[in-house]
This record gives C-alpha cells, sequence and structure tokens, in this order.
C-alpha cells in the first residue's frame, strides 16, 4: 500500500496540469448530457399534456391543468374523462415505455448485444405464454383482466405469471449467450424460442370461443387504454421496482460494457447480476406484456435514441435517458395512435412498429463498424 | 522482500483432464516485469488465467501479496490483480478517460461515484501511459496501440499488485509492440508492480523481461533472467525446429542451414556479416575456418568475389551473391 502512495504522490507533483486538463474536458460532457435530458424532460412534460387534452374529444389547456392541480370537479365532464380514462392511460404510456425502454438497455448490455431487447429476445411472447396459461387456468374469458374483471390478486397472479413465463423464455438463451460468444446465433436462437412459445400460445388460444379469441387478437393489438386506477396499483409498483433495480445497479452495467471478463476482474460477481438483470427484465417487460399487450420495437429503438442522443454508452446517462426516452416515444405513439379521432384508434403495435422499424434500420445503417458494436 | 505473486506446487488445467502444467512453483517481486514464454498451446494462457482466478487451480496456490487468492472475495482480488485480455473491447461510444476510470471499479462505492482522490488516480494512469492527448477521444477512434495503451491504463486506475496480460502486443504493429513492452518495463519500475504478460514475441521478450518464464515443450518450466536461460541453452531448445534455430549468439531465429555446402567469408567487418546472413538463408552453413570449406566469398566494399565447387563468379549486390549461393547449394544437391 505504502509503495502505492508514494508513486502517486511523486507523478501527482509532475502532473498536474494534464489532469486539470482531462477534468474540465469531462465536466463539459456532463454539461452536454444534462442539456439534453433536461430538453427530452420538457418534451415528456409538453407530450403528457397533450396526450390528456387530445383523444376522442379535445379538452381545453385550461381545464386540463384545472384537473391536474386538484381543483374541484364542479361538474365539467371533461373532469371525469381526464380523471377517469386519459390521466391513468398517460401514467401507463409513461411506465410502459420506460419499462421497456430499460429493459431493453439491460439486454442490451447484458448480451452485449445491439440488436437484443425483450421482444426478440421472447420475454415477450414467454410473457404472453404466462398470461394466456393462468387466463385459461383460470377458467376466465380470456382478456376479462383487461376490464379487470380478475381484480387485484388476479392481477398479481398475471404479472407473477407473465414474468415468470419471460424469465423461463429468458433463462436458455442467456445460458447459451453464456458459452457462445458469437452474437448473431444467440440473437437467433431467442427469436427462435420466441417464436415456438408463440406458436404454442396460438395453439392454446385456437380453441377458445370465438368472442375470447377476438378479445386476444385486440389484447395483441397492445395497447395502453386498458389499465385503470385499480390496475395501476399493481402495475405502477412492479414497474417503479424494476426501474430501482436498473437504477441501482448502474455501476455493474457500465462494468458489463467490457464483458463478463473484464468485469469480473474488477470485482462483479456477474452470475448474480445477471441473474438480478434478467429477472428485473423480465418484470418490467412482463408487467407491460400483462397489461398492455405484446408491444415491440420500443425496447430496441429506445437505447438506440438514448445513446445516439447522448453519444454516450455510459449507464449513468442512459438509464435516466431510456427512462424519459422511453416515456415519451409511448405517448407519441399513443397519440398518433388517436390520430383517427372518431373512427376508433389504430392498434398500438402497430403504431411503435411504424416508429421504432426505421430508427433501428437507420441506427443498423448508419453504424459504419458493423451492428455488433454495442 | 515479500513476493507480490507467488505459487507453490500449481497445477493449472481443465476439469477432470490431466494438468495442464504442474508442480510450479514461482515467485515475482513488486517492480519487476516478467515474460511467460512458450509454444502456442502448451498451457500459458490456462496458466494465466489460474494466476487471475478466471478458472481454479488443480492443485496447489496462488498467494499475492502473501494471501492465497482462492481465500479472496471477489473485491479483494480486484484492489490485488488488474488484467489485460486479448478479448475484444466493444464499447458504441466511450471517452478513453471513462474506459481508464471504469479501473476504479472495485475501490468505488455502491453509485460508482468517483472521489477526488479516484479523478487523481485516474489522471495520473493516463499519464503514466502517455494518452493524456487521447483522453477525450472515443475508444473507437483509437488505433490498436492506443487501444492498448487505454486498457493498460485502465489495469492501472485499478491499482493492483499484479498486473497480468495476456499477449499484450498481439495484434500491434512492430513498433507499438516495442513501445508497449518498453513502457510496461517503465511502469512495473515506477509503478513498484509485479507485471507478468504472456507474449509470441521471443526476440523481444529476451530484451525487456528481467525474468523469463519458459515452458518447454515437455512442459517443464525454466526461470531465470533472459541471458541465464541463453547461456543454458533452455530458449535455443525450446523454439528451435526443423526449419528454423534459434541463434544464442544473435538472440534471433535463422533459417536452418542442411550444412550441404560450407562456406568461408573474408572482408571488411560489417560486410562479411551481410553476406553471411545471406548464406544462411540460402541455406548455406558459414564456417569459421577456411579449410574444408567448399565455397569461398571475398567482400570489398565493392563487391563481392566467390569461387566453389561449382564455378566461380563476381557481382556488385548482395542480390547477386544470394543467386551464386543457391546455385552453388543447388548444384551440390545435383551432384
Amino acid at each position: 500500500m505504502t509503495r502505492n502512495h508514494d508513486g502517486q504522490d511523486d507523478a501527482l507533483d509532475h502532473r498536474a496540469s494534464p489532469r486539470v486538463a482531462i477534468a474540465s474536458a469531462v465536466a463539459s460532457s456532463g454539461a452536454y448530457h444534462t442539456v439534453v435530458l433536461g430538453i427530452a424532460l420538457a418534451l415528456l412534460v409538453a407530450t403528457f399534456i397533450a396526450a390528456i387534452c387530445l383523444g376522442s374529444t379535445s379538452i381545453p389547456l385550461g381545464t386540463v391543468f384545472g384537473a391536474l392541480t386538484g381543483q374541484p370537479a364542479s361538474g365539467n365532464p371533461d373532469f371525469d374523462i381526464i380523471t377517469a380514462i386519459r390521466l391513468p392511460r398517460a401514467i401507463t404510456a409513461c411506465l410502459a415505455g420506460a419499462a421497456l425502454g430499460v429493459a431493453g438497455l439491460q439486454m442490451q448490455t447484458l448480451m452485449r448485444n445491439p440488436l437484443a431487447d425483450p421482444f426478440v429476445l421472447g420475454i415477450t411472447s414467454g410473457a404472453s405464454l404466462g398470461v394466456a396459461l393462468v387466463v385459461l387456468a383460470s377458467g376466465s374469458a380470456i382478456g376479462s383482466f383487461l376490464t379487470g374483471g380478475m381484480g387485484l390478486g388476479g392481477g398479481f397472479a398475471i404479472v407473477i405469471a407473465s414474468t415468470l413465463g419471460g424469465l423461463c423464455v429468458l433463462a436458455p438463451t442467456l445460458a447459451i449467450a453464456s458459452r457462445l460468444q458469437n452474437p448473431s446465433t444467440v440473437l437467433i436462437f431467442g427469436l427462435m424460442t420466441g417464436y415456438a412459445v408463440s406458436a404454442f400460445v396460438t395453439l392454446l388460444v385456437a380453441g377458445a370461443a370465438p368472442d375470447q379469441l377476438q378479445r386476444w387478437i385486440a389484447w395483441g393489438f397492445g395497447s395502453f387504454s386498458a389499465v385503470t386506477w385499480n390496475e395501476l396499483q399493481i402495475f405502477g409498483p412492479v414497474v417503479v421496482l424494476g426501474l430501482v433495480v436498473a437504477a441501482v445497479t448502474i455501476k455493474q452495467l457500465n462494468a458489463l460494457l467490457l464483458g463478463e471478463n473484464y468485469a469480473r476482474s474488477m470485482g462483479l460477481n456477474t452470475t448474480a447480476m445477471r441473474i438480478l438483470t434478467m429477472a428485473a427484465a423480465s418484470l418490467l417487460a412482463g408487467a407491460v406484456t400483462a397489461y398492455c399487450g405484446p408491444i415491440g420495437f420500443l425496447g430496441i429503438a429506445v437505447p438506440h435514441v438514448a445513446r445516439s442522443l447522448l453519444k454516450s454508452s455510459d449507464h449513468r446517462v442512459l438509464v435516466p435517458a431510456a427512462i424519459v426516452l422511453g416515456a415519451l416515444t409511448a405517448l407519441l405513439a399513443q397519440l398518433v395512435a388517436l390520430l383517427p379521432g372518431q373512427f376508433g384508434v389504430l392498434p398500438l403495435n402497430a403504431v411503435t412498429a411504424l416508429i421504432g422499424a426505421p430508427i433501428v434500420a437507420f441506427v443498423i445503417l448508419r453504424s459504419r463498424k458493423g451492428i455488433f458494436v454495442g | 522482500m515479500t513476493p507480490a505473486l507467488k505459487t507453490h506446487d500449481l497445477a493449472v488445467g481443465y476439469g477432470r483432464q490431466p494438468a495442464v502444467l504442474s508442480h510450479i512453483n514461482l515467485a515475482v517481486a513488486p517492480g519487476e516485469m516478467v515474460c511467460l514464454l512458450g509454444v502456442n498451446g502448451i498451457g500459458k494462457s490456462t496458466l494465466m488465467r489460474t494466476l487471475a482466478r478466471m478458472q481454479p487451480a488443480l492443485g496447489g496456490s496462488v498467494e499475492i501479496d502473501g494471501r492465497d487468492i482462492s481465500r479472496m472475495n471477489q473485491g479483494e482480488l480486484a484492489r490485488k490483480v488488474a488484467v489485460v485480455l486479448t478479448e475484444r473491447v466493444a464499447i458504441g461510444a466511450m471517452p478513453a478517460y471513462g474506459l481508464v476510470a471504469l479501473g476504479r471499479y472495485p475501490h468505488t462505492g455502491w453509485a460508482g461515484q468517483l472521489s477526488d482522490a479516484d479523478r487523481d488516480i485516474v489522471a495520473e494512469a493516463i499519464a503514466a501511459v502517455g494518452a493524456q492527448h487521447l483522453a477525450q477521444r472515443d475508444i473507437n477512434e483509437l488505433s490498436d496501440g492506443e487501444r492498448q495503451r487505454i486498457l493498460i491504463a485502465r489495469a492501472l486506475a485499478q491499482r493492483p499488485a499484479v498486473l497480468l496480460l495476456d499477449e499484450p502486443s498481439a495484434f500491434l504493429d512492430v513498433s507499438a509492440r516495442v513501445e508497449i513492452m518498453a513502457m510496461l518495463r517503465r511502469l512495473a519500475r515506477e509503478q513498484q508492480v509485479a507485471v507478468v504478460l504472456s507474449s509470441h514475441d521471443l526476440e523481444l521478450s529476451l530484451r525487456t523481461a528481467d525474468t523469463l518464464w519458459l515452458v518447454d515443450r515437455a512442459g517443464a518450466m525454466h526461470v531465470g533472467a533472459p541471458e541465464d536461460l541463453l547461456a543454458d541453452g533452455s530458449v535455443a531448445g525450446v523454439f528451435s525446429g526443423p526449419e528454423v534455430v534459434f541463434s544464442t549468439l544473435e538472440r534471433s531465429f535463422k533459417i536452418r542451414g542442411h550444412g550441404a555446402v560450407r562456406a568461408f567469408v573474408t572482408g571488411p567487418g560489417e560486410q562479411a556479416d551481410l553476406a553471411r546472413s545471406v548464406l544462411e538463408r540460402e541455406g548455406l552453413l558459414v564456417v569459421a575456418a577456411e579449410e574444408g570449406a567448399e565455397l569461398r566469398i571475398v567482400v570489398a566494399t565493392s563487391g563481392w568475389e566467390g569461387s566453389g565447387a561449382h564455378g566461380g563468379g563476381r557481382g556488385s549486390s548482395f542480390a547477386e551473391l544470394a543467386l551464386f549461393a543457391r546455385r552453388q547449394a543447388q548444384g551440390s544437391h545435383d551432384v
């Protein structure tokens, strides 16, 4: 220890100026990150308010602010629309977007693969299987939980089933990933597992009655509208729990950027980290799938947008950015889905694919050094 | 001085298979630079991985600063041993500074926040590898040599007692290779860290290492200063093959002469040396005595003149000498 100290002091005397130069340059990149995150946050707030104003009927801003700041309802029917429908829907969109963005970021870092996300790796399919099994086993109509028919207990069962379903699909893929270094092999294995599980779900659901089948298909379109304040009591805390796991493992996620061998050499228990991250990503994606349907592309696109806007792979900025940009993207998708106005809504999944696919394609085409540079 | 790294009757290998290397007893002092040499597949990487506890020892023990590494937790080990691996580091966007700062991982709290002292150590590590000008560059924009410097700085920022490097010069061009090895030697001394690296670059290792760990083709470990292992013939024994011979005197490989034609060279020193290397490359046996030589070459500053069993010749360039020597060797084969 003493020898390190002496060496350090020596070097400090000789090399004071470069440290100052380095420190000031680091501070400037920190300021850039703060500005970008600040703008994203402001956009999020504006979009949140827009999501409450806009819908089948437009509500004036004044009324929205009134309702949000807790003014007495005073018989205004718009207040009911806001509190019963639009506010929970907007909050659900924010939570789901943040959850998928962070789950995608966790998967991309854990697998060191920029194309990894909960959907590609089959977490979403596994979660669908969990949902299908619980719904079928409980004897209730498929999709009845969407209308709150199962109550809080049923809601928990669905979240647990979808999380476990996601984990069951993710675990073999990650086990293979730890043995095979080839990222494309792992991705294709994940995709195939997801397809197989989806096929199994289709078989399960195929025997259902036509009206149940239709509701299952509607659930498959994806929607933020089915979550009421009741469901938010489960959905909210579950998503926050998953996000907290991501937030407290930022240091570990950064170590994983160097690969598992380097991470272990710096003192990270990679096995525990792998399991914890898998569980958190499955919980996040599982909860979203249970309540909003299998939503694609947010998980893969949001981390890429975050990385390219912030020009950084540092999770200290990427985790907050994935939360804010995920919520923002989900709200925007929700707004786009409402575009037909009185003529109904667009399937959310179609909207996220239309937003996400070009982003992913752009990111892949733009990266000069190939897509497998996380 | 207590050794920074010490092994007791260490055996390394995989699972139930027989040990790749066994009965290894080694010690490295702080500030010492060790090169691990041996032919491919003999177990160099296995030994390096075992020293870093990236795989368990099959027998015996590894001690760092007097403590058995198998009894350390992951964090303690990370504060004693840092590694530079051959695997590619692929990160989307990160300044070199950020990568070096990751080296503070085992010393920071749960949030990974750098203190002023941590920042000083990071800056010092960057300065120690002479990479101040690279600190803000994205690691994807760096050359292989520059990236290797940054990875070494990351390992230094970990403030280890032992620095283990697996073939640190493998992907580098010649000048970067020499630079990195010279730098590692200086760092070992300056930071009083024990540096152990595996290498394929025999000639460079012989010139830079304090100590060689030389694994021979039978899996036995020879330990000593490069000159000791040169003197006792271990180096030549390990690295000479059917096509090349390792010359102890010149510390370099030579194409093995088949000795069909003995050649004798006279002339001014440097010119004669160059002529000898031409003849050796052509597979002739250069002898020190004129007696018994089939080929006699006289070199002067203006050119050379040769006479042999298959006729004589003269020329002004070494290329012509090579052609002449080839004809002489060829002729002796035809007979």
